[in-house]
């Protein structure tokens, strides 16, 4: 019995000049993998035009019903899509969200993707109603991430 | 008068330098477990996490006091205390360091010599255990009862053999007072004489302090805290420090017992009394992150047929040579 606690002892010994696993969270962050599922990105074609065409398909495929889209027609002079219609009103309540990931297989354009982002943090429940304007990228060339989430040859051409 | 005055500084010297030690043990406690177990440890308060206890004390000075309304309150209360002053009170007769002059005066650096030293370690010793039966059973509820009686059983059970551990150097010495006891280790400590000794008052000392893998009584996943389930705040506080403080008084006995005390080479003597202790205390927290905690009828097999019989063949063998050496 002594032999086996000498030889737990050496192991333990062992492991205390190992590299440390820690990740020291606030002030060094792991990069998150390829297919991390975080809050959702509204992302944009080149040209700066949304992708979402308001089809609600995301809506139908989101089994815990956490997405909220109505769509409405585009002004030809000044479109907000490059389909015939845009989402006027996109809602995602991000605390009933599951992450699953469904809505963007759903999404015929690439517009909705799970992003990187998981630091998500409000101090009132409301305002996990997140709307439009918080999914919306500026410019989706500066999620590089967020490309890898969808197939381009998938997406339906006519847009 | 100036005897009691000397007699002052050594015992705040002494006590606080005990509390000190005993607070950052706890720091020292959790950066050990983290090296074994391949993480960082407490690092976030002050340079490698070392106000840590600081933040700890303030924490719990400043949390609610519970007492559950069936407990018995009084005892309640004082059981921390019992478990507190006995574990503290034991370092008095140990001896950190030679005797210095300071402003013309011989001062001895131990708190009492006490010419029983070692009977009233045990006996110190075994006061201890009430504070931890005293709680369990005042506290009036499940889990602290059950704690305190694998107290009882544990502790009265390892203290015999913790004194047998050690019978053989005072057999050796003849000599019940510490001081002595470090003065015959001039040539050689007693490790190499008592080896058989040595090893059973590690494990013996490990039970002793309730520390794994010997730490039934307050076991965390059966037990839910053991004896201190139902504590808070700094009556709890005091069961910590109380475990921290028995454990560097039994270090310091291992250290005094066995390895010559303060004595050795060209290091002051309370510099190479620290390293002795701190090694030991190192042993504690690795002896922690090794081994898993024993079953009940294991640690009562193994404190009656092994380590007893073992200890006793260790004192009569001792006393056999020493009868044969005249």
């Amino acid at each position: 019995m002594l032999a086996e606690i000498v030889r737990g002892l050496w192991v333990t010994l062992k492991h205390s000049w190992r590299r440390r696993v820690t990740v020291q969270y606030p002030d060094e962050r792991e990069e998150m993998p390829r297919g991390y599922r975080g809050l959702h990105k509204l992302l944009r074609w080149e040209d700066g035009l949304e992708r979402c065409v308001g089809c609600k398909l995301c809506s139908a495929a989101c089994p815990v019903d956490c997405i909220f889209v109505e769509s409405a027609e585009n002004d030809p002079a000044r479109p907000a899509s490059k389909g015939e219609r845009y989402a006027s009103v996109y809602e995602i309540n991000e605390l009933r969200c599951i992450f699953c990931g469904y809505c963007e297989e759903a999404c015929p354009v690439g517009a909705i993707v799970l992003g990187n982002e998981y630091e998500f943090c409000e101090d009132h429940r409301d305002k996990f109603l997140y709307e439009k304007q918080d999914l919306l990228v500026k410019r989706t060339d500066d999620y590089p991430e967020l490309k890898a989430r969808y197939d381009e040859r998938k997406l339906l051409t006519y847009v | 008068m100036a005897d009691l005055a000397v007699m002052l500084v050594k015992v705040v010297a002494a006590f606080g330098a005990l509390l000190l030690i005993a607070a950052y043990m706890t720091w020292a406690e959790r950066r050990v477990l983290a090296l074994v177990q391949v993480r960082v440890g407490p690092n976030r308060v002050g340079p490698a996490g070392l106000l840590q206890p600081i933040a700890d004390g303030i924490k719990l000075m400043f949390k609610e006091t519970v007492i559950p309304a069936q407990a018995d309150k009084l005892v309640f209360v004082l059981a921390p205390l019992v478990s507190l002053v006995p574990a503290m009170a034991a370092i008095a007769v140990v001896p950190f360091g030679s005797s210095v002059t300071l402003f013309g005066r011989q001062v001895d650096l131990v708190v009492a010599d006490v010419n029983v030293g070692v009977l009233y370690i045990f006996a110190l010793g075994g006061i201890g255990v009430y504070g931890v039966v005293l709680g369990a059973w005042a506290s009036n509820s499940k889990y602290p009862l059950l704690g305190g009686l694998r107290s009882a059983a544990q502790l009265i059970s390892y203290e015999l053999s913790l004194g047998m551990s050690l019978l053989g150097v005072v057999l050796i010495t003849g000599s019940l007072s510490l001081k002595d006891i470090v003065a015959a280790q001039a040539g050689y400590p007693f490790i190499l004489l008592q080896p058989l000794g040595f090893l059973l008052f590690l494990v013996c000392m490990l039970a002793e302090t309730n520390r794994a893998p010997f730490d039934l009584p307050e076991a965390e996943s059966e037990l839910t805290g053991g004896f201190h389930t139902e504590y808070s705040s700094m009556h709890f506080a005091m069961y910590f420090l109380a475990e921290y403080c028995s454990m560097i008084t039994l270090s310091a006995v291992a250290a005094t017992f066995f390895l010559g005390g303060w004595r050795g080479p060209f290091l002051p003597p309370v510099v190479w009394f620290l390293i002795k202790v701190f090694a030991f205390m190192f042993f504690f927290m690795w002896v922690r992150a090794t081994t898993p905690r024993l079953r009940y009828d294991q640690l009562m097999g193994f404190g009656w047929k092994v380590l007893l019989p073992l200890a006793i063949l260790n004192v009569v063998a001792t006393a056999g040579v020493l009868a044969l050496l005249g």
